[in-house]
């Protein structure tokens, strides 16, 4: 068998022969393992572009054309908690720019087995968003005369996030030193200052400060919606901290995902990223029945991650990495790029397209590629 | 407490708010207050405004007090009589103008019918409700929303009789439609208006069918007969204004026929239409190039005039001249003087207009189409009574728009003009559709309007019943004759070399940055390079310096202003644009050097 693949190595990506070998049928005679081989390389030969076929500028006008139709900013998820997500224009604006901080960081979460069947669905998801003290607040109230301060936790809230008080006064002790966190009979926390001559003010300010002070949950996740997917439930969260929840114990590490590019990269790579943009991309135009062919886009996700780290395309991303000076000032920002290349004293070799257009000169792309290879003298 | 505010100002409290209203409008009707005032109660944000300030649209509406309305029989003899006015009504109480705010607190009646206790005011009419041009469309009330403001969007560009004294006046952009006729059906609006004094359409002929495929995508077929016949027939008028300016040093302008020695003479044939006075005579059919005025200005520069310059003090040509695609008659010359006493010369160009394919007709619901054929009349099918329509209009345009009173106006058109009488059409009050159906079929013809016709190439008769009847139809004032443009060779730019723009500039059409991309796309590089032609220039390079050369004509040799004539120096082809950014770089103190290499 492996004779016959043989003659394709190194014609053909190594993926595709895999994929021959995984999906032939289990009885298959050696001659329609060879038609098949045959089948497969044509139609990958004439699947590849042609030499000086424009693939980029093709694909430019492949998504924007489509892109010109695309309506509604936002969709709302249905349910109690109202995640409003960015989509459609604005949201391919956001990947394509490689924008830093996007609008609406999001996270799929897919679960272990057990859990996956929707066991402790409700428990998991309550327990991975970011909660803070305020929740938890039944009182707080001040008294003055003492100089003391006491808080009344809600009892249910903490058992529902597998708290207890005294567990609460630890991280509030930790997170405010100079104070002493006290659990009381009654439950209640009893808070003192633990400087000489404590200041009603310090107290005051504690008061509004404690509210915010993170309890349990995953930093950064504001808000968890458990939904159906197929078979399996997922949970899908608004605000992302992969790193964090990789580490929970009920987790799908393999497929659990954030839409941010740069978090992925940060975790995975590059190549990761390159893989989010293109899933990204796709699921925005998909939620608005827009057709284009992957290739398009995996081309756009490859010219952003070429450089080994994802840059958007802007002045800042990868039109700066443009050799020509001439291409770069016909984009953004003209005197800039024209004036820095006079203080370098940059060259333009005149190779890329903008330039011989701007000359009136022939582009080297299509029929204008092709030259002689024998000097003419 | 509510507060109390008087045109936004706040300026005091009441108790019970709903009583204070009472009483102002009470007090308004009495005319105690200006009938412009106008006061509300918010109970959304508990506060009385009240307004008195202008720019609040305000509408007149009839005041109902326990169901009843307040104006009367009395009143309506009394009005017919002429013995009160609409402005008593106002004063006696009858007739209250309401605002936005206002409205917020009253409860409208439509009809006088469906009037009950809780009623505040009652329409004066249903169709008040509409704008001026919306109560123009008949049966505007089974039309779609959209397309009744369209329709009357397009009303506002229909030629007709704008104003009587037009021969008298030097109106810019005007257009005249030849036999403009009062609409068979109209509305109320159209009588209160006078619109037989001014119309802007014709009442012609539409059958509803498809005709050969040339009416398709809202194009229309015309009767060539009828446009023989004078149907949609205008001409169009334009001015071209010259002024007698004065200069400093006594200076002037002055219109007569140029000298030969005037600094930019054309050529004696451009000027043969000139009488001696300088100006063309009425009723010369001129075109593109012909001058019309004759004018010469003083020279520009007075200064170094005289010391050197022995010829006597050349003068300017300035005259006035028809452009690109221009031609007509000239209509009407006028000589007078403007506010500064400068002397004014207008000559009122005229030229008629009759329908061509790409000229614009709609009727009266929005459903405007463009010609595209006009078919001999012999051509045109026929009815059984050998009537032919002027317009075949396509049935494709109906379902997808929705505008039910295009239909209902042919129908309602054809029996009007059988039994030689108006129909109203006003939107919310017209005439019975099922009553016009039966007087359609008491005069011999289909109840529901349509007739056998028969093919005029063949005389076949179509299996189909036609539905064929009589409209109100618009002609617009896009017409192709001011809109036709090409261009193969023609004048360029002075800066860039590149082909001017615009119609009246003879200009060329933009090939475009996303057009460009289409060819780099292709992969034709060759035909993209031959497009982008048309500012191609032949430079000389100095090799040494890699500067643009210079090429002296009278030696036939090129040399460099910096390296001299030892330099060598190589002529390349490149855009005039591109040799342009090059100056201007050199001019930001940025040095582009071209290194040269052989093309192969």
């Amino acid at each position: 068998m492996a004779d016959l693949f043989r003659p394709y190595r190194g014609k053909m990506p190594e993926k595709i022969l895999e994929d021959i070998k995984e999906n032939l049928p289990p009885k298959c005679s050696t001659a329609k393992v060879k038609k098949i081989l045959g089948a497969v390389y044509q139609e990958y030969n004439r699947s590849l572009s042609q030499p000086g076929e424009s693939v980029g500028l093709v694909g430019a006008e492949s998504i924007g054309e489509p892109g010109t139709q695309m309506t509604l900013n936002t969709f709302h998820f249905a349910g109690v908690s109202e995640l409003n997500v960015t989509t459609g224009l604005p949201r391919l604006i956001e990947i394509l720019d490689g924008r830093k901080n996007i609008n609406t960081k999001m996270m799929e979460i897919y679960l272990k087995k057990p859990y996956s069947k929707g066991k402790d669905l409700k428990k998991i998801a309550e327990r991975m968003k970011e909660t803070k003290l305020e929740v938890f607040l039944d009182e707080i109230s001040i008294n003055i005369a003492n100089l003391q301060m006491i808080i009344l936790l809600n009892k249910k809230k903490l058992k529902n996030a597998d708290l207890k008080e005294d567990k609460v006064a630890k991280i509030l002790a930790k997170s405010f030193k100079g104070f002493k966190f006290k659990l009381q009979k009654d439950e209640s926390l009893l808070v003192t200052s633990s400087s000489k001559d404590p200041a009603l003010n310090e107290i005051y300010k504690l008061k509004e400060k404690i509210k915010g002070t993170f309890i349990s949950g995953i930093k950064g996740v504001t808000q968890v919606l458990p939904i159906k997917g197929g078979e399996e439930y997922i949970i899908v969260t608004a605000g992302t901290n992969l790193k964090e929840m990789l580490k929970q114990e009920y987790i799908d590490i393999t497929r659990t995902v954030s839409n941010d590019l740069f978090e992925i990269q940060a975790l995975f790579g590059v190549e990761a990223a390159r893989q989010v943009i293109i899933n990204e991309v796709l699921k925005v135009l998909d939620a608005q029945g827009i057709n284009i062919d992957i290739r398009h886009i995996m081309l756009v996700a490859d010219a952003m991650s070429m450089s080994g780290k994802v840059m958007g395309i802007n002045r800042y991303g990868i039109v700066k990495e443009k050799p020509s000076v001439l291409a770069r000032a016909s984009f953004e920002t003209p005197i800039k790029h024209i004036i820095n290349a006079a203080l370098t004293g940059e060259v333009d070799y005149l190779n890329s397209v903008i330039e011989n257009v701007m000359m009136n000169q022939l582009v080297p792309v299509g029929t204008g590629l092709p030259g002689l290879v024998t000097k003419v003298k | 407490m509510t507060d109390v505010f008087l045109d936004n100002k706040f300026v005091g409290t009441v108790k019970n708010p709903e009583d204070f209203i009472e009483r102002i409008i009470s007090e308004r009707r009495m005319g105690k207050l200006p009938i412009t005032l106008n006061a509300h109660y918010n109970n959304n944000t508990d506060e009385v405004r009240i307004e008195i300030c202008g720019g609040r649209s305000v509408r007149p509406l009839i005041v109902v007090n326990d169901g009843k309305s307040l104006l009367t029989e009395k009143h309506i003899q009394q009005l017919e009589k002429n013995e009160i006015t609409w402005s008593d009504l106002v004063k006696q109480g009858v007739i209250d103008y309401l605002d936005s705010g206002e409205e917020e607190n009253a409860f409208v009646a439509f009809t006088e019918e469906e009037l009950i206790g809780e009623h505040t005011h009652l329409e004066v009419s249903p169709l008040g409700i509409v704008g001026l041009t919306t109560a123009l469309v008949p049966f505007g009330n089974y039309n779609h929303g959209v397309r009744l403001s369209q329709g009357s969007k397009n009303q506002k560009q229909a030629i007709g009789f704008y104003i009587a004294n037009f021969f008298n006046r030097m109106d810019m952009d005007v257009n005249l439609l030849h036999y403009p006729q009062y609409p068979v059906v109209d509305t109320l609006m159209h009588r209160t208006l006078d619109y037989d004094k001014h119309p802007s359409g014709q009442n012609i002929v539409v059958a509803v069918m498809s005709y050969q495929g040339y009416n398709m995508e809202d194009s229309i077929v015309l009767n060539k007969g009828s446009v023989d016949r004078g149907m949609g027939r205008s001409t169009y008028y334009r001015p071209a204004i010259s002024e007698e300016l004065r200069y400093s040093g006594g200076l002037i302008d002055e219109v007569s026929v140029p000298d030969k020695e005037v600094k930019g003479y054309r050529s004696e044939y451009d000027y043969r239409f000139l009488e001696d006075d300088g100006i063309i005579y009425p009723e010369a059919v001129v075109q593109e190039g012909d001058v019309i005025i004759g004018k010469t200005s003083p020279p520009r520069f007075l200064s170094s005039l005289d010391e050197y310059n022995l010829t006597t003090s050349s003068r300017r040509e300035s005259s006035m001249a028809l452009k690109h695609g221009e031609r007509g008659v000239v209509d009407f010359v006028t000589l007078t003087e403007n506010s500064e006493g400068n002397r004014l010369v207008q000559v009122r160009l005229r030229s008629q207009r009759t329908p061509e394919i790409g000229d614009k007709f709609t009727s009266r619901h929005g459903q405007k189409g463009v010609i595209s054929i006009l078919v001999p009349e012999e051509d045109i099918p026929f009815t059984a009574s050998g009537i032919r329509p002027d317009i075949i209009f396509s049935p494709h345009g109906i379902p997808s728009r929705m505008t039910m009173a295009h239909m209902i106006e042919l129908l309602a058109g054809k029996t009007g003009a059988l039994s030689g009488r108006r129909v109203n059409g006003t939107i919310f009050d017209s005439e019975n559709e099922d009553d016009l159906r039966k007087e359609l079929l008491g005069m011999g013809f289909m109840e529901n309007g349509t007739e056998t016709m028969y093919n005029g190439i063949t005389g076949e008769r179509y299996k189909a019943k036609i539905y064929i009847g009589n409209m109100y139809y618009l002609k617009l004032k896009h017409m192709v004759a001011n809109k036709i443009h090409s261009r193969a060779r023609g004048p360029i730019q002075l800066l860039t070399r590149q082909p001017t723009e615009g119609r009246a500039n003879e200009g060329g059409l933009r090939l475009g940055e996303m057009e460009k991309d289409t060819f780099i796309a292709h992969g034709t590089a060759l035909l993209l390079k031959e497009r982008f032609d048309s500012d191609k220039t032949i430079v000389p390079v100095c090799e040494e310096c890699g500067l643009i050369a210079i090429y002296d004509d009278r030696r036939e040799t090129s040399f460099c202003p910096i390296c001299g004539e030892k330099a060598e120096v190589s002529n390349i082809e490149i855009s005039y644009a591109f040799k342009l950014i090059l100056d201007e770089l050199k001019s930001l103190t940025v040095y582009p050097k071209m290194k040269l290499e052989g093309k192969y």
